[in-house]
């Protein structure tokens, strides 16, 4: 019977072991949870040029992370990229109404995500706004291109 | 000449009913009322299936782990993006290493000793004279080792992959000097739970249940000498490694080929 009871044991931890597993996987190395809490208030911007920004790139402030892009589509409008990004609530009516929106890779080969930057303007950004001021993403064919036509010239 | 074309045409037939009575076997063995009894059996089953393997799953995760940090290293540094370190030790291991790696040294483990087992039982007609008292083998040897594999290499894959990753960052920023909060924010931002995590452990699912179907099955069908036993035993080695990589392969152009 005692040695019957180790056995249970020994398969308990196993399966304990195999859940708690899971859960780091999930919390610490996908990063579930820690990035978006419940209260999102969404906002979006236009840019002519998204380079090779994703769903799910963090959208930060001075660097700190404080949301995440959740949809990116072509305004058949302007034939502009769309891009729609989640924020933390409680910066909802704390941005100003001049935020400027820039894509920045982190490194030289990095992610690409979004850096806001807070404006003077005294109207503020609420829930569902668009950001006007933006920034498109650094495509390095476009820089070497400028850069060859000015030579030629 | 007409001889030649019989021997194809009975390789043929033979392989044939052996894929069906394995289909037959697996259905028969999965389908198994589940009882108290059943239940002390499974566990022990789990025992020496799962929590004996613990101990190489863990040393050669680990190892690889570190592998992986230290290669990564030198070819990353080489482009200044060492900071893309965790992401490339995570993926690769969440995504690939962990669930083939791990069950190719399950197949090698646990499935050639359930292989000999059941074989040994075979040839020395225990499974025989179980079925003479009206005890039904597959219900009372088969299907225990069955569940207890299909079980088992999921949570060693889970297991191999956190090990792994500890093991890269024991590497990369202990010992190289990687910047502890990048190795774990980029690795946050690339991996995604469903897409990866979850995709990694339907894999090692689909290994578990292979693996230990051809293990049992090869047990079970064997031709009962001591040469037979050797000859299983090799068997599922080569069988269940060769199964696990081309069905990686093919799962992986299901889960990843569309991602671009």
């Amino acid at each position: 019977m005692k040695r019957n009871n180790l056995l249970e044991l020994g398969v308990g931890i196993f399966m304990l072991a195999g859940i708690l597993g899971l859960v780091f996987l999930g919390l610490r190395v996908s990063g579930l949870g820690v990035g978006m809490p419940n209260d999102t208030i969404t906002l979006s911007a236009n840019f002519a040029n998204i380079g090779g920004l994703r769903p799910q790139a963090k959208v930060t402030m001075s660097g700190v992370r404080i949301g995440e892009v959740t949809d990116i589509q072509l305004d058949p409008k302007w034939f502009d990229a769309k891009v729609t990004m989640q924020l933390d609530s409680k910066y909802d009516g704390k941005l100003s109404n001049d935020t400027t929106a820039a894509i920045l890779t982190s490194g030289l080969l990095g992610e690409q995500y979004i850096g806001l930057t807070v404006g003077g303007a005294p109207d503020m950004l609420h829930d569902g706004d668009v950001i006007h001021d933006t920034q498109q993403a650094l495509v390095l064919e476009e820089l070497i291109q400028q850069f060859v036509s000015n030579m030629s010239k | 000449m007409t001889r030649y074309i019989a021997t194809l045409g009975r390789a043929t037939l033979d392989t044939l009913s052996t894929i069906g009575r394995a289909g037959l076997f697996l259905i028969q063995s999965i389908f198994c009322l589940p009882s108290r009894e059943g239940f002390h059996l499974w566990l022990r089953q789990m025992h020496f299936v799962g929590v004996m393997s613990v101990a190489i799953v863990l040393v050669s995760g680990l190892f690889i782990g570190m592998v992986l940090a230290l290669q990564g290293f030198t070819i990353l540094v080489s482009f200044g993006a060492d900071e893309a370190l965790g992401q490339m030790v995570a993926l690769s291991l969440v995504r690939e290493l962990a669930p083939v790696v791990a069950a190719l040294l399950f197949a090698g483990r646990a499935g050639s000793a359930l292989t000999a087992e059941i074989g040994l039982m075979k040839a020395t007609e225990q499974l025989t004279s179980m079925e003479m008292i009206g005890v039904d083998p597959l219900r009372r040897i088969v299907a225990p080792r069955f569940w207890a594999g299909f079980i088992s290499l999921p949570i060693l894959t889970v297991l191999f992959g956190v090990v792994g990753i500890w093991g890269g960052y024991l590497v990369g920023v202990d010992w190289l000097g990687v910047y502890k909060g990048s190795y774990w924010s980029n690795m946050q931002d690339s991996v995604d739970f469903v897409d990866d995590v979850l995709n990694g452990v339907i894999k090692s699912l689909v290994f578990g249940l292979v693996v230990t179907w051809i293990a049992v099955f090869q047990g079970y069908d064997l031709v009962p000498t001591s040469e037979g036993i050797s000859r299983a035993t090799t068997r599922t080695v080569v069988y269940a490694s060769l199964a696990v990589l081309g069905l990686d392969f093919v799962l992986t152009a299901l889960m990843f080929g569309d991602l671009g």
